[in-house]
């Protein structure tokens, strides 16, 4: 039944034309980013000869693009999430789920599976960027695949706090406001303190910037991992507990 | 609580915030039962409606589908209703194959009896060959069919329709009224609509609400005797005097209306036959004789107009 939502759901993105759009206009800002980095690497290359264990490859264009794929996809998540939720509400689409013989934790990860496939497509797309270099040079796949699970797990966190703000209005456009500006907050918010005060740690814990980051250099601790997956999770709890209370409504 | 009920709604409340949109009603729907569901803008007929299909959740009350609590058991509950809420709930960007193929998954018809299914519910709704085009490019009218379809789809025990033919022409609107006395034969259905000649052609019970309650139940039939009030309307050519109409038997009163027509009122015994006798050799050129029939319109009025007050009060 999940995956009944979860394919309808990727297919009406895909018959919009913003998903598609999403797709191209991605894809083409990342492509120029990891070409810049392949610019700088070329033009780095005679010192790092030099070198003793130097930085390769993976180090030089993998993680800058994979940092800056995060941060494009920060901006991106909402326009695709916006939906989910909020328009079922806005075109009285929801009774049809809400009177059919689905669970609310159904429809909630339905909707959320399917919007998270459309973004594995777009990581997938750009997971050929790098693996394209196999061609011409030696790639540390380790670093590599660590990068790839950081990047899937930051926007499958993206995604589900995206979900949960779709569930909380009608228009889509709020949804996209509320998601951008709490992704954002989460991502810069160990920029307070910065050490000085005693709550500067607990700031820094909740930043997903911080856990973003040792995964990107290849270094796989599950603190990180289980902070995105508790992310999600609580996101995904609280959007079927926010679906649930439309029964309630006061 | 007889087994043969298909729903069965007992105490039935539901408040937002502190209006009371539904105050304590309770029914039950046997099969092979049309229920008319009748009332003013913003009596609770939605919300009802909405209730027993576990679209809103009641503060108090118990509602039973096919014999299984809908509160507790919802899935199974679920899987025995149709639901048509009052704007068809289509995705318009799906073709009508699509979404009525998505909404068979969703009621979770197995995958082999699905091309059946879809056959079946196109068929019946009238939609065999609009299958292929857009939902959002149809008109209102087929919408509102594909609505229907989307209901019917999983051939539910109960199929509640929240105000099913508005926005058709006269002849959709002819054909979803057969769909429903169709339907009706094996189904249970619940239907709502403030157009009371549609609950006089399809329907076999009444209930009419109003702030909440219902204030109304009766069969059909029981109803028609409501409607008689022993009156009949005349209109002569030559029209006699009414003292010479007091004197036919059965005539208890007559009086003379402005558009040239006679009112007679009657009490026991129905006088129309000794009319049309009396017509003939008196020369008075009957051209006009019926029985005079209240509208459902007037019983409506009467029941949702005077008795505004109490009810406020009791709310």
């Amino acid at each position: 039944m999940i995956f009944t939502i979860a394919a309808r759901e990727l297919r009406s993105l895909f018959l919009s034309p913003l998903a598609w759009s999403i797709l191209a206009v991605t894809l083409f800002i990342l492509a120029y980013l990891f070409l810049s980095q392949i610019e700088a690497y070329i033009n780095l290359q005679p010192r790092l000869a030099a070198l003793d264990g130097a930085p390769g490859v993976a180090d030089i264009v993998v993680a800058p693009l994979f940092a800056d794929a995060a941060v494009v996809l920060l901006l991106i998540t909402p326009l695709v999430t916006m939906r989910v939720l909020s328009e079922e509400r806005r075109s009285r689409t929801l009774s049809l789920l809400l009177s059919a013989p689905v669970s609310m934790t159904e429809i909630v990860v339905g909707k959320y599976l399917g919007v998270l496939s459309f973004f594995i497509i777009l990581l997938a797309l750009l997971a050929l960027m790098p693996l394209s270099l196999l061609a011409g040079t030696e790639l540390d796949l380790g670093k590599l695949a660590a990068g790839m699970l950081g990047l899937i797990l930051v926007v499958a966190s993206f995604a589900a706090i995206g979900v949960y703000m779709s569930s909380l209005t009608e228009q889509p456009t709020v949804a996209a406001v509320t998601t951008f500006g709490l992704l954002l907050l989460l991502w810069i918010i160990d920029w307070a303190g910065n050490g000085q005060m005693d709550g500067a740690n607990a700031l820094a814990y909740l930043s997903m910037l911080r856990h973003y980051e040792p995964l990107l250099k290849g270094l796989f601790n599950s603190t990180d991992v289980a902070y995105y997956l508790l992310l999600i999770v609580l996101f995904i709890g609280f959007s079927i507990r926010r679906l649930d209370a439309t029964r309630l409504q006061p | 609580m007889s087994t043969q009920a298909l729903v069965h709604i007992e105490h039935l409340t539901r408040y937002y915030s502190l209006t009371c949109a539904v105050s304590d009603v309770s029914f039950d729907l046997a099969k092979g039962e049309v229920l008319g569901f009748l009332g003013p803008n913003g009596a609770g007929k939605t919300s009802t409606m909405q209730l027993i299909t576990g679209n809103l959740a009641p503060n108090a009350g118990q509602i039973c589908i096919a014999g299984i609590d809908l509160l507790d058991q919802p899935r199974q509950a679920k899987q025995a209703i149709g639901y048509l809420p009052e704007q068809p709930p289509v995705y318009r960007e799906l073709t009508v194959d699509e979404y009525l193929h998505y909404c068979a998954r969703l009621n979770r018809i197995p995958r082999g009896n699905i091309a059946v299914a879809l056959d079946t519910a196109k068929d019946r709704c009238g939609l065999g060959d609009v299958g292929r085009r857009l939902i959002g490019n149809l008109s209102k009218g087929y919408q509102q069919r594909v609505g229907i379809a989307q209901a019917i789809i999983h051939n539910p025990a109960v199929v509640i329709l929240d105000e099913p033919t508005v926005g058709l022409d006269p002849i959709q609107i002819r054909e979803i009224r057969a769909l429903i006395c169709e339907l009706g034969r094996d189904h249970g259905i619940i239907l709502s609509t403030h157009i009371l000649p549609e609950v006089q052609a399809t329907c076999n019970r009444v209930q009419i609400i109003h702030h909440g309650k219902l204030v109304f139940t009766d069969s059909t039939a029981g109803m028609e005797q409501h409607l008689n009030t022993n009156s009949l309307l005349v209109a002569f050519n030559n029209p006699p005097d009414i003292g010479s109409l007091l004197q036919v038997n059965g005539v208890d009163n007559a009086e003379q209306l402005a558009d040239g027509r006679i009112r007679i009122h009657y009490s026991d015994t129905d006088p129309a036959e000794a009319l049309a006798e009396q017509s003939v050799t008196h020369h008075w050129r009957l051209h006009e004789l019926a029985p005079e029939r209240r509208t459902l319109e007037q019983i409506f009025i009467e029941l949702t107009c005077s008795d505004t007050h109490p009810h406020e009060d009791a709310a």
